[in-house]
């Protein structure tokens, strides 16, 4: 009966209520598309950073990552790799030798990072082959680089010709080599597309003069939200006065930050919206009891409670954000795994001014359900705040001013 | 038996800046059975005497008591139960709840008073009958005229068989001939159903019709004659 009253009262004015189902409706679809884009955009930017490079976790000498210098670079044992590839939800650990060289060919020289891998592990960890765009991919014995496109192109340089690295090794010992380019590889992320130059370990270790010596152990974690907990296993199953072990959220504090206040904005921006469409939904809210008060007094002089008219009420504004809620998640619902599944690539000048932010001109989507679950919840919980007016205004009501009309 | 009665009634509205007096001193008692009209021009109080006689409004002063109650006693709760039970109003319009039929806005009151569906829908029906609206029990208020809108009011306030009816100028949007037809009907409601009427007017026509006729002017009662 109730439940009548609520329905039928709310198409009563079938405009006003579509308008306001579409109001609603609009701010969860668009809330939870933007909330996509931003969530798809960290996942795409913790896996370009991390998953293609960093690994979601590694383990170092005690004291590295303040100074990452190859004094801090520690004996390769085998039992150590050993651990830390048989631990749970560790999907590939790879050995690694990091630091610095300048690199130059013909006139030209630039700074940049060198990176000892041992190729078939780090392509199971960042998938190095399939990045490569020119030539062919290191054997764990050539003494042959691959190196980032946008370094070749700097220097000038291509498949066959032969950089010289210049740096300082362990202990300060010199070190200098001349490596003939073997491949090129290409990274979206151009801080690293412009200075990468991968060696295979042991001619890194000789370059270096750090024989048998490695400054990390890069590793992949079955699910990025698994992190943490591999990180505290392996704090407990190695020796902490000699490794450190980190996540990728201590090992990319940049990339935190920026996602944090890339949320932070998002944030605002949802609540500037919901702001808004709090003030249209409020105004509904408004006109429905102030036009129906002499209804409700009348209502109330034949024998109605004033709860159960705080009920019918209630039900009406509950049921508008509903649909409302409903019907935005039902159009974005779709929208958005289209776009998961085809993510934005921008061209031309929108490109270039990404990548001039050092960020790759894509604009992915995510799937989270949390996305959908979040809007919809938010959006609900001000339309019941909001329902509280018209409780209000019926508790107040008087009948005798409310049927003078 | 007086079923009403009302001692010294006065009723002061203060929500304006200037007070308004709507009710000085106003005596009354009415027996069961009456068909009685308040009448005098607008302005006069006769909403106000009505609405206080039907609990929906309280006296500034003086006592009232109805079926035997004081129900200046009584608690919000207990005197919506108790217009729900022992008073049926009709207002001058729009007294229909619009988004139900005809039949719902009858039942509605039984639904409130928690009767059994058979019950509900016999009486809706019989009720809809007795006021000539058989054939339009499930059209809706805008669906209806003006008269047959406020038949469906009678028939509404008659749903819970209470002993009063409160009718606060039933007939003030009817042309001439649904006037004539809805006091016609009221006094054959009065008469097969034993309810008390009470209703106010300023229609020559409809104060013709009634047994006993109370005229105010300025919340004063001028007058107050029964009819032989
Ligand atoms: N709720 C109210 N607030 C203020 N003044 C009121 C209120 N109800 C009635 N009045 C005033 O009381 C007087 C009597 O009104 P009312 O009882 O409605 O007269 P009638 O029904 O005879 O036209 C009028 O002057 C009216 O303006
Ligand atoms: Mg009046």
């Amino acid at each position: 009966m109730y439940f009548k009253l609520a329905w039928r009262n709310i198409w009563r004015n079938k405009r006003r209520t579509w308008i306001t189902v579409a109001a609603i409706g609009f701010a969860v679809f668009f809330s939870s598309f933007m909330k996509s884009a931003q969530l798809g955009s960290y996942e795409r930017m913790i896996d370009n950073v991390a998953r293609f490079f960093t690994g979601y976790a590694q383990v170092h000498a005690l004291g590295y990552w303040d100074d990452k210098t190859l004094d801090f670079s520690f004996e390769a044992n085998e039992d150590l790799i050993h651990t830390v590839r048989k631990s749970a939800h560790v999907e590939v650990a790879a050995p690694r030798i990091e630091s610095f060289a300048l690199a130059s060919f013909v006139n030209q020289t630039k700074g940049s990072l060198v990176l000892g891998i041992d190729p078939e592990a780090e392509n199971q960890l960042t998938k190095l082959k399939s990045k490569l765009v020119a030539g062919d991919y290191l054997e764990a014995d050539d003494k042959a680089v691959l190196i980032g496109e946008g370094l070749a192109s700097y220097l000038k340089m291509d498949v066959g010709d032969t950089l010289v690295m210049i740096s300082t090794g362990f202990h300060g010992v010199n070190a200098a080599g001349k490596y003939v380019v073997k491949g090129l590889v290409k990274f979206p992320t151009p801080d690293m597309n412009n200075q990468i130059i991968y060696l295979p370990l042991r001619e890194a270790q000789w370059f270096y003069g750090a024989e048998n010596r490695l400054t990390n152990i890069a590793m992949i974690v079955d699910q990025v939200d698994n992190t943490n907990m591999v990180v505290d296993k392996l704090k407990s199953e190695l020796d902490t006065e000699i490794y450190e072990i980190m996540g990728w959220e201590e090992l990319l504090p940049e990339l935190v930050e920026s996602i944090e206040l890339d949320y932070v904005g998002g944030l605002i921006m949802r609540y500037i919206l919901y702001t808004v469409i709090a003030f249209g939904i409020f105004g509904t809210f408004l006109m429905m009891v102030n036009e129906r008060k002499y209804e409700f007094g009348i209502m109330m002089a034949v024998g109605m409670h004033r709860y159960s008219l705080q009920i019918v009420v209630f039900m009406e504004t509950i049921l508008i954000a509903i649909t409302g809620t409903i019907m935005g998640i039902l159009v974005s619902l779709p929208l958005i795994v289209y776009f998961y599944f085809n993510p934005i690539y921008f061209t031309g000048e929108y490109a270039t001014m990404f990548e001039s932010y050092g960020m790759e001109p894509i604009m992915p989507f995510s799937m989270d359900s949390e996305i959908f679950t979040g809007q919809g919840t938010a959006v609900l919980i001000i339309a019941s705040i909001l329902a509280l007016y018209p409780l209000f205004a019926i508790f107040r009501l008087k009948i005798n001013q409310a049927i003078r009309g | 038996m007086k079923v009403i009665k009302a001692n010294q009634l006065t009723k002061v509205y203060n929500e304006s800046k200037i007070p308004v007096t709507a009710l000085s001193g106003v005596d009354i008692e009415i027996s069961e059975g009456e068909f009685t009209a308040i009448v005098g021009p607008s302005g006069s109080g006769k909403s106000t005497l009505l609405n206080i006689i039907g609990g929906l409004d309280n006296p500034t002063s003086g006592y009232i008591e109805v079926g035997g109650l004081d129900i200046s006693t009584l608690s919000e709760n207990q005197l919506i139960d108790f217009r729900m039970n022992n008073i049926g109003f009709v207002f001058q319009s729009y007294n229909l709840i619009p988004v139900l039929t005809a039949k719902e806005n009858v039942t509605f009151i039984l639904l409130l008073q928690k009767k059994s569906k058979q019950e509900m829908n016999a009486r809706a029906e019989e009720l809809l009958n007795k006021v000539g609206l058989g054939d339009r029990m499930n059209n809706r208020p805008n669906e209806l005229s003006g008269g047959q809108q406020q038949r469906v009011a009678v028939a509404r306030a008659l749903a819970s068989k209470p002993k009063f009816i409160l009718a606060d100028e039933p007939t003030a949007n009817l042309d001439s001939v649904s006037t004539a037809n809805l006091l016609d009907l009221m006094a054959e409601m009065n008469a097969t159903e034993k309810a008390t009427f009470v209703f106010s007017t300023h229609d020559q026509r409809v104060i013709d019709k009634a047994r006993r006729v109370i005229t105010l002017e300025d919340g004063k009662i001028k007058s107050d004659e029964i009819k032989s």
